[in-house]
């Protein structure tokens, strides 16, 4: 083992903003050659800790070390190993998907006899080798995905940040980016992958992250987060809202947890506690149980 | 996972065999250089716009102030014919054009709209190298059209000179300042709207006491005193001394004086820029 043993290790990270603290003393590691999904919703502090990462944002307190140097001292020798796939896509939509390429090319520090070969070895990883001068407004929205992943790439980064990366798009557009991030983990790159599609970070990730309020409340394995806070088994029980907030508090009474899950209550860890048998629907627990059990049911 | 241990691991991972961990510098030339790599494509896909606008402006000018204006006033004293005053007059306002104006609007939507600089700043580049390749950018641009005017004059009939040779340096030195000034409003105002009143009440402003159309002789004291800390005034002068004869030791001022402008603006343009692009 060459590399040191965490591509990125945060200790105690805050940032704050006025008086609205987004991250609040945030632990995160991502061992290398892992691929770690920062799950959270909207607002938990996911896109901070990804700019933090960058130094576009720079923490107020805790220890930051991104493949071994620390920040923000150290930042651009970090930034010069690492890829960086934004959230908003930020392409020169004038130019064309070669001139885009050879444009990060530069700024990433390709020497020029690997230049060509580096924006060939993209157009092939983005699949897009029929459209290399095609203008970026020209290309449809999984293109321009696929270009923003791949021009994060230019450079062979043993690291990749990953800012939401199949957001907004169609379930087809979202399968083939999952599969382009999974070939770059089978490839031994670290990814750390920012996202509130729960099924991405299950099927992606190694380990996963919880973020709410600015902090990591569950770490580990999607499986291991899953038996441990909702069970192998959970009860979908259906039924108009009054009923429904009357299974909630018997579930409650009997010290069984509870989620909403729109038109139904699902109780969690079912198979253990039976007895207090509702008719439903039997399911496998699923990540997305962890997910809203721990960063709460309304969203802030 | 435990804190101690972690804390440990910084002295027990052993720095060999870590791919070499390369210092980087403040200033890079590679930072610099992908900037302006960025720049020029881009550039090559709108060139001719920008080349028909800056060469048409100053003709219509000189045809407008020359050959109106000029037929009612004969010559603006040694010598030199009202259309020669203003041809090279107009040298220093193409400057200000080409630089101000392109880095206010082009930083404002790069940063606000296209997130272009967050895509840069991702990258091995930092602020510093970011606003000082664009500056260098927007001056050299400048230095090619502000001589668009001078050609026009010539055709017109202005006399070539060789110290005309020195207007891109000029132009380069007065285009960095003004480029960093368009940068830094960019980086303070808080609507791209708040444009209008930098224009009208900072820009407009300046050529009533720079002697671009009308010698500053004209002005009462108080614009005359005004013309000397207006950096647009100290290029006006520099262009005409090119084309008519250099003035020895205020030709050196003038120099100076731009000189100064640049780095102070380059300083302010790269603090208002650091506050904006990092949280």
């Amino acid at each position: 083992m060459s590399d040191s043993p965490h591509a990125i290790r945060l200790r105690g990270v805050v940032k704050r903003y006025g008086e609205i603290t987004a991250v609040n003393g945030l632990d995160l590691d991502v061992p290398t050659g892992t691929c770690v999904g920062l799950l959270g919703p909207n607002g938990a502090g996911k896109s901070t800790t990804m700019r933090i990462l960058t130094a576009q944002a720079i923490a107020d307190e805790g220890e930051i070390e991104v493949l071994g140097y620390d920040l923000p001292g150290e930042s651009k020798q970090a930034r010069a190993e690492c890829g960086v796939v934004p959230q908003l896509d930020n392409l020169d939509t004038t130019l064309t998907v070669e001139q885009n390429l050879i444009v990060f090319s530069h700024l990433y520090r390709v020497p020029r006899a690997e230049r060509q070969a580096a924006i060939d070895r993209v157009i092939d990883i983005a699949n897009l080798n029929d459209r290399r001068h095609t203008v970026v407004d020209e290309l449809s929205g999984g293109m321009r995905r696929r270009l923003l992943i791949g021009r994060g790439l230019i450079h062979q980064p043993r690291l990749i940040l990953l800012d939401e990366p199949t957001v907004g798009l169609d379930p087809q557009v979202r399968q083939e980016l999952w599969a382009l991030i999974d070939r770059l983990r089978s490839e031994g790159v670290s990814i750390l992958m920012s996202t509130h599609y729960i099924e991405e970070a299950e099927r992606l990730a190694d380990t996963v992250t919880i973020m709410s309020h600015g902090q990591a409340v569950a770490k580990g394995k999607p499986s291991d987060l899953v038996a441990e806070h909702a069970g192998a088994e959970v009860l979908e029980v259906y039924g108009p809202p009054a009923r429904l907030a009357e299974i909630e508090a018997q579930a409650v009474a009997t010290g069984q947890r509870t989620r909403r899950t729109g038109t139904s209550v699902t109780i969690l860890d079912s198979a253990s506690s039976n007895g207090h048998g509702q008719d439903g629907v039997r399911r496998a627990g699923n990540l997305e149980d962890v997910f809203v059990l721990l960063t709460g049911e309304e969203i802030s | 996972m435990t804190g101690a241990a972690a804390t440990g691991e910084q002295q027990l991972t052993p720095p060999v065999g870590r791919p070499e961990k390369r210092r980087l510098h403040r200033f890079e030339s590679s930072a610099l250089g992908g900037v302006l790599v960025r720049e020029m494509i881009n550039f090559s896909s709108y060139w001719r716009s920008t080349t028909f606008s800056s060469t048409i402006e100053p003709t219509i000018y000189l045809l407008a102030f020359g050959f109106g204006l000029g037929s009612l006033v004969s010559s603006v004293g040694n010598g030199i014919s009202y259309e020669e005053f203003v041809g090279t007059g107009m040298v220093a306002m193409a400057v200000l054009f080409s630089s101000a104006m392109p880095s206010m609007f082009g930083t404002f939507v790069k940063y606000q709209f296209q997130h272009t600089y967050d895509a840069i700043l991702a990258a091995p580049v930092d602020t510093e190298e970011l606003v000082s390749a664009e500056a260098l950018w927007m001056a050299m641009r400048a230095s090619v059209y502000g001589c668009a005017p001078l050609l026009v004059a010539i055709a017109f009939g202005l006399d070539p000179a060789w110290g005309m040779l020195a207007v891109p340096a000029i132009n380069f030195i007065a285009g960095f300042g003004w480029s960093c000034f368009g940068i830094s409003i960019a980086a303070f105002v808080k609507s791209i709207d708040n444009f209008s009143y930098i224009t009208s009440a900072v820009i407009t402003p300046l050529f009533l006491v720079a002697g671009t159309f009308w010698p500053i002789d004209q002005l009462p004291e108080w614009g005359q005193a005004l013309a000397q800390i207006n950096p647009l005034y100290h290029c006006v002068e520099l262009v005409r001394h090119a084309a008519f004869g250099w003035e020895g030791w205020s030709d050196v001022w003038n120099v100076a004086y731009l000189i100064g402008f640049g780095a102070l603006m380059w300083r302010i343009a790269i603090i208002g820029m650091t506050r904006k692009l990092v949280d």
